[in-house]
C-alpha cells in the first residue's frame, strides 16, 4: 500500500455500523485517529474532526479479497499493481491477495519483494502476495515456502493450474504446516476438463463448444479434502462453482478437516445460459455452471460452508477477448461490481447484511491471518461506507482497471461504495473517484 | 421473415425453412440448363471467409455464387498468422471496410460467425462453426429428403455417429424437428452430448432400436483423431457396431434412404457398397448443395440494397 499521511481525525457519522467480528449491527459513529479506529459508539463528537456523513449508509470494515490477478510483473498491458489496487478500493477492497501466475511466476522471494515494492509505490490497497506452491507453477517441485513467507507471502497456490500429481499435492500440504499458511487449490482435474470451455450440459450441447463437466471440480476437491485430512494442513478451496464441491466441503468440515473455501460473485449470480451469445467476457475458469449449482453456491455461502467471497479479478485485454471462444483467455474483472452483485442475496433475503459483510471482511482476513476486517477500537482504519440501494450504471471504460472484460458491462447495478479508507486515509469516494 | 444472417437453423422457423427449400427448387432448374448462369447477383460481392480448411463446401458456395453472377472472393486467413495474434473481430472489421454484400464464414470454433455478424454490416452465412451448426448442409439434406420422399413431416430420421462433435447433426436435428420429423440419434455413449434430449430427440446406444422403422438414415463422418482410443477403441470396433451395411439396414423401412454429409470414410461409416449405390443418395445431396446455396445467396446476399447497411437489410437472424 502507498503510504500517505492520515488526517488527524475523521468521524464517520450517522451510519449503520456492521462489524461482524464483534457482532455489532447498530446505528453508530466511527471515529478514526491517525491510522487506527479510536472509538465506535453513538453520538460521538469531535471539535476538529473531518466529518463524513454516513447517514442512510452502512459502515463496514474494508473488504478483503483472497483471490485476484494483478498481472504485474509481466503482463502490464492487462493490469498492474497500481491500477489493480485503484480498482480494488473503488470496489471497497482494502486488502487484496494476488495470485502467483505472473511472468516471472512469483515462486521466488525476489519476485515477492518486487510485488510488495510496487504495491508500496502505487497501490492504495494493501497487497498480499500469494506465492506459487510449486516452482514455475509446474506442479512438480515445491517452492521455498519459508523464504517466501519471510518475504511477505501469505499463502501458496498454483492458481490457474491444478497440481495434478497427487503425490506433489500431498507434499505441498504437508510442508505448508511448517509455515502455517493455507494452500489454495484451483480444483479442476485437467484430464476431465479435457479442453472444455463451458459447463458440460445442455448449454454446451446447444453451443457446440467443448464441455467442462462439474465432476472435474468435484473429484479434485474431494481429492484435496482427503489429502488435507490426511496431512492436517489448511486447505483453502478457490472459486467453488458446483453443488458437489459445496456438499463435499460441508461434509469434510463436519468431520473436522481444516478447510476453508471461497466463492466468486459471478458463480453466485450467473449461469452458463449467460454464454448463449458466445460472449467471451463471460468465459471464466471454472466456468459458469447450471442454475442448480448457482443455487447451491448461494446456499453454501449463506450457511457458512463457503467462508468468503473472492472476486478472482482476472483482467484480460480486449484483443485477447476478441479471439475465438476456445482461444480467448478465461477470466473477468470483478472489484468494482462485486458488492452490487452479491448484495442481491441480501435483497432476496438469503443472507443478512452482517453475514454478507462477514464473508467480505473478517472471514477472508482470518483465512490469510491478516490484520484486517474489523472495526474494533485500536484496529487499522480500513473502512468502507456503502449505500446498499444506490443505483448506478456500470461502464468498465470508466472504471479503474486497465481491462474491461466484465460480463456486467453496460448493466444497471444496485449498491455502491461511497467511501473507502485505508489506514485512516480516504482513498476513494464516489464523487471524486480514486484519490491517490 | 428471414433475418439478416443465416447463422443456424435454430434461429429459423418452419416457414423460413420451407421458403429456402422452395427457392432452392427453382435453382435446381437453373442447374439443369445448358447455360447454368443467371444475372441475379451481378455486381454483388460474396466473400468466402474460411478460417478452417474446406474443399467441398467452399467449392459449392463458389459455384453457387458464380451461377448467380456474383463476384466470389476466397479469403483464407492462414491459420498460423491468426492463431493467438489477430482478433477475429479485427479480421471482420477489415473485411467490413471492403463492403462485401455477403460473407460466408467457416471456423473450427463454435460461435465465430455469430461474433463476426455482430460487427459486420453485410449478411453472414454460416458455412460451419465448430460443433455448433452447419445450416446449409441441413437445408440441402432437408431438400434431398423432400425430393426423395415427397415430404418431411411424419418421417423418422436416424442420425448415426459422432453427434458430440458434429455441427451437421445439430443443424439437422433443428431442421428435421422444425419440419415435423422424428429424429433419433445412435452413437457410442462418449459421442452423445450431455443433455441432448433438450433438442427434442432421443438418443440410442442400440443401432438396431434406432433404425427400427426409420425412413431416413444419416451416417456422420468420423474424424480420424476421434478413433483409436479417444472416443471409441478402434475403427474396427466402430465399424462393427455403428458402421452401416445392408444387413443392419434391414432394421429400417424397406424404402429407407441413406445419407452422408461427405466425405465418406469407406468401410467405416458406410460399407463400400452402400456408399456408391441406392438406397444411398449422397450425390443427390452434393448436387442439391449447389442449388441450396444459390437459394441462400439469393435470399441473403441479394437483399442488402446499400452495402454495409444493417437497417436496410432488416433485423438480425
Amino acid at each position: 500500500m502507498m503510504s500517505a499521511d492520515p488526517e488527524n481525525e475523521i468521524l464517520l457519522r450517522g451510519g449503520r455500523v456492521l462489524d461482524p467480528a464483534s457482532g455489532l449491527d447498530a446505528p453508530a459513529d466511527v471515529s478514526i485517529e491517525g491510522a487506527r479506529i479510536s472509538r465506535v459508539g453513538p453520538n460521538l463528537t469531535s471539535a476538529d474532526a473531518r466529518i463524513i456523513d454516513a447517514s442512510g449508509c452502512w459502515v463496514a470494515p474494508g473488504f478483503v479479497d483472497l483471490h485476484t490477478h494483478l498481472r504485474e510483473p509481466g503482463q502490464e498491458y492487462k493490469e498492474d499493481i497500481r491500477t489493480g489496487g485503484r480498482s480494488a478500493v473503488a470496489g471497497g477492497f482494502t486488502s487484496i491477495a494476488c495470485m502467483a501466475n505472473t511472468q516471472p511466476v512469483n515462486d521466488d522471494p525476489a519476485t515477492t519483494d518486487f510485488i510488495l515494492d510496487r504495491a508500496r509505490q502505487g497501490s492504495p490497497a494493501r497487497v498480499y502476495p500469494v506465492a506459487a506452491a510449486t516452482r514455475g507453477l509446474e506442479g512438480k517441485v515445491m517452492t521455498e515456502m519459508s523464504a517466501l513467507m519471510a518475504a511477505g507471502a501469505v499463502a501458496f497456490s498454483d492458481d490457474g493450474r491444478t497440481i495434478m500429481d497427487s503425490g506433489v499435492m500431498r507434499l505441498v500440504l504437508e510442508y505448508s504446516r511448517l509455515v502455517e499458511a493455507p494452500v489454495m487449490t484451483h480444483a479442476e482435474d485437467r484430464r476431465l476438463v479435457a479442453g472444455g470451455v463451458v459447463n458440460e450440459g445442455e448449454v454446451s450441447t446447444r453451443l457446440g463448444l467443448p464441455g467442462n463437466p462439474a465432476i472435474a471440480e468435484v473429484t479434485l476437491v474431494e481429492r484435496d479434502l482427503m489429502l488435507a485430512e490426511f496431512t492436517g494442513a489448511h486447505l483453502h478451496v478457490a472459486h467453488v462453482s458446483t453443488r458437489g464441491a459445496v456438499e463435499r466441503i460441508r461434509a469434510a468440515r463436519d468431520r473436522g478437516v481444516h478447510v476453508t473455501a471461497e466463492v466468486a460473485p459471478h458463480h453466485l449470480a450467473l449461469t452458463d445460459e449467460r454464454l448463449l451469445d458466445y460472449d467471451t467476457n463471460a468465459k471464466v475458469a471454472p466456468p459458469l455452471r447450471s442454475e442448480d449449482d448457482r443455487i447451491a453456491c448461494r446456499a453454501g455461502l449463506a450457511d457458512g460452508t463457503l467462508d468468503a467471497i473472492a472476486t478472482d479479478h482476472a483482467p484480460h485485454a480486449q484483443h485477447e477477448k476478441e479471439l475465438d471462444f476456445v482461444e480467448a483467455p478465461p477470466g473477468m474483472i470483478g472489484f468494482e461490481t462485486a458488492l452490487a452483485v452479491v448484495l442481491d442475496m441480501v435483497r432476496e433475503g438469503e443472507i443478512s447484511p452482517l453475514e454478507l459483510i462477514r464473508r467480505l471482511t473478517i472471514n477472508p482476513a482470518r483465512i490469510l491471518r491478516l490484520e484486517a476486517g474489523c472495526l474494533a477500537e485500536g484496529s487499522l482504519a480500513d473502512v468502507v461506507v456503502i449505500d446498499p440501494s444506490r443505483k448506478w450504471h456500470y461502464d468498465p471504460a470508466k472504471g479503474y482497471s486497465k481491462s474491461q472484460n466484465s460480463p456486467w458491462a453496460g448493466s444497471d447495478l444496485e449498491g455502491r461504495v461511497l467511501h473507502t479508507l485505508v489506514g485512516g486515509v480516504p482513498v476513494f469516494d464516489a464523487e471524486r473517484g480514486v484519490l491517490i | 421473415m428471414i433475418g439478416r444472417d443465416l447463422l443456424g437453423i435454430e434461429d429459423l422457423d418452419r416457414e423460413d425453412i420451407v421458403r429456402i427449400l422452395d427457392t432452392a427448387e427453382h435453382m435446381v432448374e437453373i442447374g439443369e440448363r445448358e447455360v447454368k448462369k443467371v444475372p441475379t447477383l451481378r455486381g454483388r460481392t460474396v466473400v468466402n471467409l474460411f478460417f478452417e480448411a474446406s474443399t467441398r463446401t467452399r467449392a459449392s458456395f463458389e459455384i453457387a455464387g458464380k451461377r448467380l453472377s456474383a463476384d466470389v472472393i476466397n479469403f483464407t486467413p492462414s491459420a498460423s498468422s491468426l492463431k493467438k495474434s489477430e482478433s477475429i473481430l479485427d479480421t471482420a472489421r477489415t473485411l467490413d471496410a471492403m463492403d462485401p454484400d455477403a460473407v460466408v464464414v467457416r471456423h473450427s470454433v463454435a460461435g465465430v460467425p455469430r461474433r463476426i455478424a455482430d460487427v459486420l454490416g453485410a449478411p453472414v452465412i454460416n458455412a460451419g462453426d465448430g460443433a455448433h451448426e452447419h445450416p446449409t448442409q441441413a437445408l440441402l439434406d432437408a431438400l434431398t429428403v423432400r425430393q426423395q420422399k415427397g415430404r418431411v413431416e411424419g418421417l423418422t430420421v436416424t442420425i448415426i455417429g459422432d453427434i458430440l462433435h458434429s455441427r451437421v447433426a445439430r443443424s439437422n436435428i433443428y431442421a428435421f424437428r422444425k419440419l415435423g420429423a422424428e429424429v433419433r440419434l445412435a452413437a457410442p455413449p462418449p459421442m452423445i452430448p450431455a443433455g441432448v434430449e433438450c433438442l427434442g430427440v432421443k438418443a440410442y446406444t442400440s443401432l438396431r432400436e434406432a433404425l427400427d422403422g426409420a425412413d431416413v438414415v444419416m451416417a456422420l463422418r468420423i474424424q480420424n483423431e476421434r478413433l483409436g482410443g479417444a472416443y471409441v477403441p478402434s475403427i474396427r470396433e466402430y465399424s462393427a457396431t455403428f458402421g452401416l451395411d445392408r444387413a443392419k439396414l434391414d432394421f429400417a423401412k424397406d424404402d429407407v434412404i441413406v445419407m452422408h454429409p461427405g466425405p465418406v470414410n469407406r468401410g467405416v461409416e458406410l460399407s463400400h457398397d452402400l456408399a456408391d449405390h441406392r438406397p444411398s443418395v449422397i450425390l443427390d445431396q452434393v448436387r442439391n448443395g449447389v442449388a441450396l446455396r444459390m437459394a441462400v445467396l439469393y435470399l441473403f446476399a441479394g437483399r442488402a440494397t446499400t452495402p454495409g447497411s444493417r437497417e436496410v437489410a432488416g433485423g438480425a437472424g
